[in-house]
C-alpha cells in the first residue's frame, strides 16, 4: 500500500443499476487525505448509495474505487480499511458497550484482552469512560451515538464513514455532536466521508460539500463556494433558501456587475458574468423591505411571527419572494405596500 | 490471494482423501459403524477410489482432480482461475451424476445405454468416498464463483448456497423425479406406459357412481370431498374459537391458547384411536346409546364420517392458530371508526369485521384443506374399507398388490391437489390481506360480539372443548384398562409390557416399546439440530442475501410444505433404494426425511425473527472487519436464540410425532415409535399402543414446558420493565 496515499479516496467512472433504475451516474470524486467531504442531497439522489459503495456493502455495477491508492471494488466489506457509523448506529444489543467497540478489533485479530483495554481508550475518547459495562438499551440516544463512533473509531481506519449519523437526535443535541464530530476529525487528522440532507449541517463540518442530484454530482466545493457561487438554481435554493428571480446584466467593469431588476439597479460581485439576461439567487434574509413604494415595489402577502425574526412572503414583478426579517418594531402585516433593496453579499449570479 | 488460495488447499486435500482413502462405494453395514475397517484388505469392495480405476468411468474423476491441483500450483487466484475451477466442479458434479445413474448394481441401468456401449460390470452405490468427492466438486464451483467475484467474494455465503441447493436437489426434487420415472418402468427397468394407463383412468379412482346412486365415489373424489368438508368446518370451528378467544368476556381464554398446542405434541391417529374407543363398535358411547334407544349401530364410525370427525378434532386448533392472528390483526380503530359512524355492533361485525377477516378465512380453509388431504395417521385408523388417496398410496405399495407404478399415479393425483390450494394460496391470498399489522400501538380495544352472534359461537365453543377434553381423557383413561370394551377394571399391564425394565444383572430393558422409543429418541435428537441449522441458514440466505433465483429458491422450499408426508414416504424409497444413492434400511435415511420435511418450519421461523433484526446490524459487523460466518456466529445468532430453540424443539417433536413418511422408511433395525403404534393397532392391542402415546405425549408436554421455561427466563432477564409494561397491558384489557 502506498504510505503517503493513506486515506485517499478516489471513485473512477462508478455507475450503480437497480435493474431498470440507474441510482449513480459515471461517478467521479477524488478525496484528499485528511479531509471531511460531505455528500448533501434529498432523499433518493444517490449520496447513500455512493457512501454504501464505498463501505462494500454494495459493489458498482461499473467504474473502480480506490482506498489509500489500493483498488477496493471487489473487496467485500469486511476487507476493505473503512468503518462505518449507521444511522441507526447498529449497536449490538445483545453485547455490552465495550465489547461492541472491542467487536472490530477481535475480527481483526486483536487478542481479547488488548482489544479491550483498546476499546477503554477508544470510549475515554467520546466520553463516556464510566460506561463500558452498559447495554446500548441502558444508554441515551446521544451516548448510543458516541459509542457507535468510538466503535468505528478504535479500528483506525483510512476512511470514517457517516450515514446520517445526527439524524436520531434531536436539534439541540445535533448541534453539540456535531462539533464533537468535527473536532475528533480535525485532532486524529483522519479522513471522513459524511452524508447528510441537513444543508446546515454539512455547512457547519464540511471541508469540501459535494451535492448530489438524480445520481450525478452537481456541483461541488467549499461551504463558502457553493453558498456564495452556486452553479445552477437547483444548488442555491438546496444550500441556504435562495428565491431565484430573471435579471438583466447591463455592465460588467472592474470585477463589479451591475444588475437590473425591473427598476431597481443593484451593483454586485461579477464572477465572471457577462452582459444580458441571467438568473439570480437572492439569499432571504438579504432583502430588506421598506415601507411605501419604491425602486422594486411589492405587496405582504403574508406574515408570521417567529420570535427573533419574521417571515414575509411578498410579490413583486409577478414573482413570490421569500425574506427574513429581523425582528424590529416596524412590523407589516398582510396587504401592506413595500418597496425591496438587496443587500450585494447575499446575492449570486447563476451561470 | 492468500485466504483464495488456503480455502483451496483444504478443499483439495478433502478430494485427495476422498479419493485416496475412505471406500468409494456404499458398506452394507453401515460407513458409521466401522465394522468395515477389519475386512478392508480382503474385500475390494471397500477399497478406495483410486483402488477402483479398473472401473473405466471413474477416470475422469482424478483427472478433473488432478486439473484443479495443477491450477491450484500453476495460477494465481483471480478470475480467470475461477472461471476454470468452475468449470471442473460443475465438469464432476455433472460426470459423477451420469456415471451413478447410467450404471447401476447389474451394468447399464437403460438398455439402451447398453446396446450403444456394450456391457460392463455393473457397481454398488456411492459410498463415502464418492459422495466426500461430489460435495467437493460442489464445493470448486462455489469457490470459483468466489474467486470470479460473484456475491462480492464471499465464499462462505457461496458455500452455503451450493451446498443447500445441492442438499434440496438431492433430498426434495430428485426423490420425486425418479417417483415420476418410477411409475414409467417394467420391474426391468425398460420404459412402459402401461402402468400408468392402467392407473390414470381406473374408475376406482375416478369413479362419480356415488352421485347417480349406485356404488361407491373414486378415492379421488372422496378425498377431495373429505378435505373440503375438514376445512369448512375446521375453518368455521378456528373462527368461533379465535372470536371468543379475543371478543368475549368469556372466562378461561387462556386455556384456550392451550389447545394450539395440542396438534403439535399429539401422533396423528392418536384422535382416531380415541374415537374408536369411544364410538367404534364396542366404544362405551356406541353401548350406551344402543342401551338406551335400542338401536344398532354397527361400524359407521369407519369411514369417510369417521376419518371427518378426527380429522376436525386434529385440525381445528391448527385453523384457531391461524385464525386468532387474523381476528387480532383487524385493527380495532376500524371498528371504533365504524362505531363512530352510527354502526351498531352487529353492523360493525357484519360489514367490516367479517369482511376484513375474509382473507384470513380463506387461508385458514385451504390450510386445512392441504391438512387433511395429507393425513396418514388417522385414515389409516379409521379408514375400514373405505380410504383416502393417502392410504391408498401406502396399500399399493406396502399391501399384497405391490404396485409401484398405481402408487406413483396416485401420488401425482394427490401432489396435484395439494400443490393447487398451496399455489392458491400462496399467489392469490398472498396479495390480499388487510390484517394491519404495522407493528405500531393502535390504541383501542376489539369490540365485544354482538349477543345475537356472541351466544351461539360460546355454545359450540364450550361444546367443541367439552368434546375435545373428553377425547384427550380417553387417551389418559385407555391405557389403563384391561381389555377395553369387555373388562374394564383398572391395570398397570400395558405400561408393563410397553416400558418394564429388569435389574437384576445392570439394567435390562425388557419393555417391547424400549426399542422403537430409543430409536426414536435418538434420531429425533440428530435430527433438531440439523433442520434448525438448515433451516436457519437458509432464512439468513433468503432474508439477508442477494443472489439470482432467491425468490425461486425460496418458493420451491416453500412448496415442500406441501408435498404430504405420503408422497415423500414413497419418492424416498424409489431414490434411496438403488445405486446411485442407496440408504432405505438406514437410520440415515430417516433423519434426512425429517431433516428436509421439517425445514420450512424452520425457515418460516427464522425468516419471521431475522425481519425483526435490522439489517444495519450485519452491515455494522461486515464494516468492522467480521467475514459472514463471523457475523453469523456473533451477531446474528445470538439474536435469535428465541428462533433457534422453536425450531429445535419444534423439530424434535416433529420426528416423534411424525407417521406418514416414516412409515415407508422403517425398517427391523430402526423403527420408530409412530410406526411401532400403529402396528400394534392393526394387530388389535389397542391398550399397549394408547399407554405408549400416552408416555410419548408425556414426554412431548415436558419438552415443550422446558423449552417454555428457557424462553420465558430470557424474557424476564431483558429488563424487568419489559414484563411491568407487559402486565400493565394485561390488565387494561380486563374490562372494568
Amino acid at each position: 500500500m502506498n504510505g503517503h496515499k493513506r486515506g485517499a479516496v478516489s471513485f473512477h467512472r462508478v455507475r450503480k443499476d437497480f435493474g431498470s433504475f440507474t441510482a449513480i451516474h459515471d461517478l467521479d470524486l477524488e478525496i484528499e487525505p485528511g479531509e471531511l467531504v460531505t455528500l448533501l442531497g434529498p432523499s433518493g439522489c444517490g449520496k447513500t448509495t455512493t457512501l454504501r459503495m464505498l463501505a462494500g456493502l454494495e459493489s458498482p455495477s461499473s467504474g473502480e474505487i480506490h482506498i489509500g491508492g489500493q483498488d477496493v471494488t471487489r473487496l467485500p466489506a469486511n476487507r476493505r480499511d473503512v468503518s462505518m457509523v449507521f444511522q441507526s448506529y447498529a449497536l449490538f444489543p445483545h453485547m455490552s458497550v465495550a465489547q461492541n467497540v472491542a467487536y472490530g478489533l477481535e475480527s481483526g485479530g486483536t487478542k481479547p484482552r488488548q482489544a479491550m483495554s483498546m476499546a477503554e481508550k477508544g470510549l475515554d475518547l467520546v466520553g463516556l469512560a464510566g460506561m463500558a459495562d452498559r447495554l446500548p438499551s441502558e444508554l441515551s440516544g446521544g451516548q448510543q451515538q458516541r459509542v457507535a463512533v468510538a466503535r468505528a473509531l478504535v479500528l483506525e481506519p483510512q476512511v470514517l464513514l457517516l450515514d446520517e449519523p445526527l439524524s436520531n437526535l434531536d436539534a439541540r443535541l445535533r448541534r453539540r455532536v456535531r462539533t464533537e464530530i468535527r473536532d475528533l476529525q480535525q485532532r486524529l487528522g483522519f479522513t471522513a466521508v459524511y452524508v447528510t440532507h441537513d444543508q446546515e449541517e454539512a455547512l457547519a463540518v464540511s471541508d469540501r460539500i459535494v451535492v448530489m442530484q438524480g445520481g450525478r454530482i452537481a456541483q461541488q466545493g467549499t461551504p463558502r463556494e457553493l453558498y456564495e457561487t452556486p452553479a445552477s438554481e437547483f444548488i442555491a435554493d438546496f444550500i441556504g433558501e435562495a428565491n431565484v428571480i430573471d435579471c438583466v446584466v447591463e455592465a460588467v467593469a472592474n470585477g463589479s456587475a451591475r444588475i437590473a431588476v425591473g427598476n431597481l439597479r443593484q451593483e454586485m460581485v461579477a464572477r465572471g458574468a457577462t452582459p444580458g439576461p441571467a438568473k439570480l439567487a437572492v439569499r432571504a434574509n438579504a432583502i430588506r423591505l421598506l415601507p411605501g413604494p419604491g425602486a422594486l415595489s411589492g405587496r405582504v402577502l403574508s406574515a408570521a411571527y417567529l420570535g427573533d425574526h419574521m417571515e414575509y412572503e411578498v410579490e413583486t414583478e409577478n414573482v413570490r419572494l421569500f425574506v427574513i426579517a429581523p425582528e424590529d418594531d416596524r412590523t407589516l402585516s398582510r396587504g401592506d405596500p413595500v418597496s425591496l433593496e438587496f443587500r450585494p453579499r447575499g446575492l449570486a449570479l447563476i451561470a | 490471494m492468500q485466504r483464495d488460495n488456503r480455502r483451496l488447499d483444504v478443499l483439495l486435500l478433502a478430494a485427495l482423501v476422498c479419493f485416496v482413502l475412505l471406500p468409494w462405494y456404499h458398506i452394507r453395514g453401515g460407513f458409521f459403524g466401522l465394522g468395515w475397517v477389519a475386512d478392508w484388505r480382503s474385500d475390494p469392495d471397500l477399497w478406495p477410489g483410486i483402488a477402483q480405476l479398473s472401473r473405466f468411468w471413474l477416470w475422469p474423476l482424478p483427472i478433473l482432480a488432478g486439473a484443479a491441483v495443477a491450477l491450484r500450483l500453476l495460477c494465481p487466484a483471480g478470475r480467470p482461475r475461477g472461471t476454470l475451477l468452475l468449470t471442473i466442479g460443475a465438469l464432476g458434479l455433472a460426470w459423477m451424476i451420469v456415471e451413478g445413474l447410467s450404471i447401476g448394481l447389474r451394468g447399464w441401468n437403460w438398455s439402451l445405454l447398453e446396446a450403444m456401449f456394450g456391457d460392463v460390470n455393473g457397481q454398488p452405490a456411492f459410498g463415502a468416498g464418492a459422495v466426500g468427492l461430489g460435495l467437493c466438486f460442489a464445493g470448486m464451483i462455489a469457490f470459483g464463483l468466489a474467486e470470479r467475484g460473484a456475491l462480492k467474494g464471499d465464499a462462505f455465503v457461496i458455500g452455503a448456497i451450493t451446498l443447500l441447493v445441492f442438499l434440496v436437489t438431492v433430498f426434495v426434487l430428485y426423490p420425486l423425479v425418479s417417483m415420476f420415472t418410477g411409475a414409467f418402468q417394467d420391474f426391468r427397468g425398460a420404459f412402459t406406459t402401461e402402468g400408468v394407463r392402467n392407473n390414470i383412468g381406473d374408475p376406482q379412482v375416478w369413479s362419480l357412481r356415488c352421485v347417480t346412486g349406485s356404488g361407491g365415489c373414486g378415492v379421488a373424489w372422496r378425498t377431495l370431498l373429505l378435505a373440503v368438508c375438514t376445512a369448512t368446518g375446521t375453518t368455521a370451528l378456528g373462527l368461533a374459537f379465535a372470536l371468543v378467544a379475543t371478543r368475549t368476556g368469556m372466562p378461561f381464554k387462556k386455556g384456550l391458547r392451550l389447545l394450539t398446542v395440542l396438534p403439535i405434541i399429539t401422533p396423528p391417529f392418536v384422535i382416531g384411536l380415541s374415537l374408536i374407543l369411544m364410538f367404534g363398535r364396542a366404544g362405551f358411547m356406541t353401548e350406551l346409546i344402543e342401551d338406551v334407544t335400542g338401536w344398532q349401530l354397527g361400524r359407521w364410525l369407519y369411514g369417510l364420517t369417521g376419518i371427518w370427525i378426527a380429522q376436525m378434532l386434529s385440525f381445528t386448533p391448527i385453523a384457531f392458530l391461524v385464525l386468532i392472528g387474523v381476528v387480532e390483526g383487524v385493527s380495532p380503530s376500524m371498528e371504533e371508526a365504524s362505531q363512530t359512524m352510527r354502526a351498531g355492533r352487529w353492523r360493525t361485525f357484519r360489514k367490516v369485521s367479517l369482511p376484513l377477516m375474509a382473507p384470513g378465512l380463506a387461508n385458514a380453509f385451504l390450510i386445512g384443506f392441504i391438512e387433511s388431504m395429507a393425513d396418514f395417521g388417522n385414515p389409516l385408523v379409521l379408514g375400514g374399507s373405505g380410504g383416502v388417496l393417502s392410504t391408498e398410496i401406502f396399500f399399493a405399495v406396502v399391501g399384497a398388490q405391490h404396485d409401484p407404478a398405481r402408487a406413483a399415479v396416485l401420488a401425482m393425483i394427490l401432489l396435484c391437489f395439494t400443490l393447487s390450494a398451496f399455489l392458491a394460496q400462496r399467489l392469490w391470498l398472498g396479495r390480499r390481506s388487510f390484517a394491519t399489522l404495522s407493528g405500531k400501538g393502535d390504541g383501542g380495544r376489539h369490540a365485544h360480539l354482538p349477543r345475537r352472534v356472541a351466544v351461539p359461537v360460546i355454545a359450540v365453543v364450550a361444546g367443541w372443548s367439552v368434546f375435545t377434553i373428553s377425547v384427550y381423557g380417553m387417551i389418559m383413561f385407555g391405557g389403563f384398562v384391561r381389555v377395553w370394551g369387555l373388562d374394564h377394571s383398572l391395570t398397570l399391564a400395558h405400561f408393563e409390557r410397553a416400558f418394564s425394565i429388569s435389574v437384576t444383572d445392570g439394567i435390562a430393558w425388557t419393555g417391547v416399546a424400549w426399542n422403537s422409543f430409543w430409536t426414536t429418541m435418538k434420531i429425533a435428537l440428530i435430527a433438531a439440530p440439523l433442520t434448525a441449522a438448515v433451516g436457519l441458514l437458509t432464512a439468513w440466505l433468503i432474508v439477508r442475501q442477494r443472489f439470482p433465483g432467491r425468490t425461486a429458491f425460496e418458493f420451491a422450499l416453500m412448496l415442500s410444505f406441501a408435498i404430504p408426508g405420503t408422497v415423500i414416504g414413497i419418492s424416498y424409497i424409489s431414490a434411496f433404494n438403488l445405486p446411485p444413492l442407496q440408504m432405505t434400511g438406514t437410520a440415515l435415511i430417516l433423519i434426512f426425511c425429517f431433516v428436509f420435511r421439517n425445514m420450512p418450519v424452520g425457515v418460516r421461523g427464522g425468516v419471521a425473527a431475522m425481519a425483526q433484526l435490522d439489517k444495519s446490524l450485519d452491515e455494522a459487523s461486515m464494516t468492522l472487519g467480521a467475514s459472514s460466518p463471523r457475523t453469523l456466529r456473533k451477531v446474528i445468532l445470538p439474536l435469535l436464540r428465541p428462533a433457534i430453540l422453536a425450531a429445535l424443539v419444534y423439530s424434535f417433536v416433529r420426528a416423534i410425532t411424525s407417521i406418514s413418511a416414516v412409515i415407508f422408511l422403517v425398517s427391523a433395525k430402526y423403527n420408530m415409535a409412530t410406526a411401532y403404534i400403529v402396528g400394534l393397532v392393526e394387530n388389535g392391542e389397542y391398550g399397549v399402543a394408547i399407554a405408549y402415546s400416552t408416555v410419548l405425549i408425556v414426554v412431548m408436554i415436558s419438552v415443550i414446558g422446558v423449552f417454555q421455561l428457557l424462553v420465558g427466563e430470557r424474557r424476564l432477564r431483558r429488563g424487568p420493565g419489559n414484563a411491568r409494561k407487559a402486565a400493565a397491558r394485561r390488565t387494561e384489557e380486563v374490562p372494568a
